[in-house]
């Protein structure tokens, strides 16, 4: 696949006002709320810190707490499979699913899935899957993407929806009203779940000592997923394993003030064991994660907790939206964790920042995100992954910028049109800059000139 | 006291005469300033877009330059940055170390260095917009972060400016937010930038300000190109014009 193009995709959304202005508006409201919430947390740099720790302890010592998970789970009643990449990861729950005879599945939301692509994997082979998270399940109708990790229908509007659900389900698009809306969607997909015969939910944390995965929803989807059919499927990265309940606590009272503002959402679920008379399939899924622990400047991303605080701060998230990634994971995580799944499709994300390292301070395990997606430009480099007119631009402002002689002929050169500096400076042969910005005009004489003709005896410094 | 000024390259050719006042202001100051004379750049165009070995021979220069100073000033949030906390193409040596030990942001020269209470001269009677960079910002601290909400609040920028006869401050919307510059992003991403530029001064346009005022002139640079294609009249300054004494 070619590479992607963020850049181009988020100047299309930025030509359309309407959804431009909304979702920065609507995120930056969400990164207030956050604000408002730690505010209300004396210890919060402190339970930041102690995340971290536990997440860097546990990831460090991963074999051990993975099999320990196991162990626990295998206790519990529940069947373990491990996967481990993309896949084989489809394959076993097609398996499970083919063991239940079941062809319809419902599914709560869950990012690993969409990294997995596992919607379209299972519909390809005729399963029917439905989506219970309300945001997911616009998206699946809308035949899109998540745009957003906790929220994946907020690039749209009430009026989006409206519209959708009146093409879809043959609703009035003129009554633009959530709670209507709401209500449609209840109509239509309660029954698909009530009959369904298997259910698959994520997870946000998998718990080594009790075998419990953990899943935190405010609508009750991953209940609705997990709950409803006697028999169910849980999918959750290797990173996603905490030593003990105890620790749980730090993460539950960090995720949703992060993620959302709120102290709690409404349910915060344990799967420990199969229902009587039903079956529990946990799928412990790889797909590169441990390649990824194996590499010295990149491996803390795997603390991410998924609360998308990152991208909710990020100002070029905000004003880009979130399909203009093309990818499972956007915004300033995403930067930081896509190349590691394919270095030239992704090999372009880590340049869509100005490095403000916002995302940093609000991320609440404290990874180090603008640090690391200043690392992986150069990883680039090294990679040959920057392209022909910027790495051309860049050796040649490397070589006038180190020779004084050079630099001066290029800034001093008293025809206006030969002085290059924003050519060699910010490079290319049609400049971009002057497409929405006036370019700065070079002053009459530079501070060099300036200073030689004013403050040197002799015209020596 | 050994003190030498950095004239960063957009300054050099966009806006001397931010250089020259902050050679002035030194002056004033008291302080004996050199400027070495065959410097060009920190280095950062390029090892901000990656390419770590084509910056390696800037910061080699730079260091030759700048190697033995007590003091290596800069009115730049971004290049200090840049020098202090990112400077890693040229090979590790003592010379380097001590370079980058020794970069100070010109705000925190006066600020914390020179501890500088007043600037007598210092007159300015205008309705400002303070603008202070990420890189200021998050990057060597220069003033409190918004999203590190049970830190002390403070500005060093801020304090200096304080201090200057006649000036007023405006309060405006999302004041930490990127102003959308970061440097090669500018071009790569024009359309992200420029909208986060348009945004700035949209914000700051509700306050009936005059002038922006930061200790960062890329951001400026950006945010002047911004309001000049939207056709605002709203006036720019480097805060080390503004404590030098010029009125306007």
């Amino acid at each position: 696949m070619s590479a992607v193009d963020q850049a181009a995709s988020a100047a299309k959304f930025i030509e359309d006002k309407t959804h431009e202005a909304h979702f920065d508006e609507l995120l930056w409201m969400i990164r207030q709320k956050r604000d408002y919430a730690a505010s209300q947390v004396p210890e919060w740099e402190e339970l930041r810190d102690l995340a971290s720790a536990i997440k860097e302890h546990t990831l460090s010592n991963l074999a051990e707490y993975l099999e320990m998970f196991e162990a626990s789970a295998k206790r519990n009643g529940a069947i373990v499979h491990w996967a481990l990449d993309a896949h084989e990861h489809n394959q076993i729950v097609y398996d499970i699913l083919q063991s239940w005879n079941a062809d319809a599945l419902v599914k709560s939301k869950s990012m690993l899935t969409e990294e997995c692509d596992t919607m379209k994997f299972l519909e390809l082979r005729g399963i029917t899957v439905t989506e219970t998270d309300l945001g997911e399940r616009i998206q699946q109708l809308d035949h899109e993407r998540p745009a957003h990790i906790v929220a994946p229908a907020w690039q749209k509007t009430t009026q989006d929806v409206a519209n959708l659900f009146a093409r879809v389900y043959g609703s009035d698009p003129t009554k633009v009203d959530p709670v209507y809306l709401a209500h449609v969607m209840r109509e239509h997909t309660r029954a698909l779940i009530l009959e369904a015969k298997a259910g698959m939910t994520g997870g946000n944390f998998a718990i080594s000592e009790t075998g419990a995965i953990v899943t935190v929803t405010n609508e009750g989807n991953a209940d609705l997923s997990g709950n409803t059919p006697a028999r169910r499927i849980h999918s959750v990265g290797i990173e996603k394993i905490i030593p003990k309940d105890e620790h749980l606590a730090v993460f539950i009272r960090l995720l949703t003030r992060s993620a959302t503002g709120m102290p709690i959402t409404q349910y915060t679920s344990h799967f420990r064991g199969p229902r009587e008379g039903g079956e529990m399939h946990i799928v412990i899924v790889d797909n590169g994660r441990s390649t990824r622990l194996g590499m010295e400047k990149f491996w803390l991303s795997l603390k991410c907790i998924r609360c998308a605080a990152c991208m909710n701060t990020c100002p070029v998230f905000r004003r880009s939206g979130g399909l203009s990634y093309g990818s499972t994971y956007m915004g300033p995580i995403g930067l930081i964790t896509m190349p590691t799944f394919d270095i030239r499709r992704y090999g372009e994300l880590p340049f869509s920042s100005t490095l403000n390292g916002s995302c940093s301070n609000v991320c609440p395990v404290k990874i180090n995100i603008h640090e690391q997606i200043y690392a992986w430009r150069s990883v680039m480099d090294e990679q040959h992954q920057i392209k022909f007119p910027k790495k051309e631009a860049m050796i040649v402002a490397g070589k006038v910028l180190s020779h004084p002689e050079a630099y001066r002929i290029a800034t001093e050169a008293t025809e206006t049109a030969l002085k290059e500096l924003p050519r060699f400076a910010i490079y290319n042969h049609f400049n971009p800059w002057g497409y929405h910005r006036d370019v700065p005009a070079p002053a009459k004489e530079t501070f060099h000139q300036w200073y030689k003709k004013n403050r040197m005896r002799n015209g020596s410094a | 006291m050994r003190v030498a000024l950095v004239v960063p390259c957009y300054i050099d050719v966009f806006y001397p005469e931010v250089g020259i006042a902050a050679l002035e202001l030194l002056g004033k100051l008291g302080v004996e300033v050199e400027y070495p004379f065959d410097q060009t750049c920190c280095g950062q165009p390029m090892a901000n877009s990656g390419c770590e070995s084509d910056a390696r021979a800037t910061e080699e220069l730079f260091i030759r330059n700048f190697a033995g100073f007590e003091y290596i000033v800069i009115p730049s949030g971004s290049c200090t940055h840049h020098v202090r906390n990112k400077f890693i193409a040229a090979p590790l040596s003592e010379e380097r170390e001590n370079v980058r030990s020794h970069t100070y942001d010109i705000v925190e020269f006066l600020h914390d260095v020179m501890q500088v209470k007043e600037f007598p001269w210092a007159e300015f009677r205008h309705k400002i917009a303070l603008h202070t960079s990420c890189s200021a910002i998050r990057g060597i601290f220069m003033q409190s972060m918004s999203e590190r909400v049970h830190d002390p609040q403070f500005s060093k920028p801020k304090d200096l400016l304080q201090t200057v006869k006649g000036i007023e401050f405006v309060e405006f919307e999302r004041p930490d937010e990127c102003c959308g510059f970061g440097g090669t992003f500018s071009v790569t991403e024009e359309a992200v930038a420029a909208k986060m530029g348009y945004d700035k001064l949209g914000f700051i346009g509700k306050t009936g300000t005059e002038y922006i005022v930061s200790s960062d002139m890329s951001c400026l640079m950006h945010l002047q190109g911004c309001a000049r294609r939207l056709h605002k009249d709203v006036k720019f300054r480097h805060l080390v014009q503004i404590l030098n004494g010029e009125r306007e």
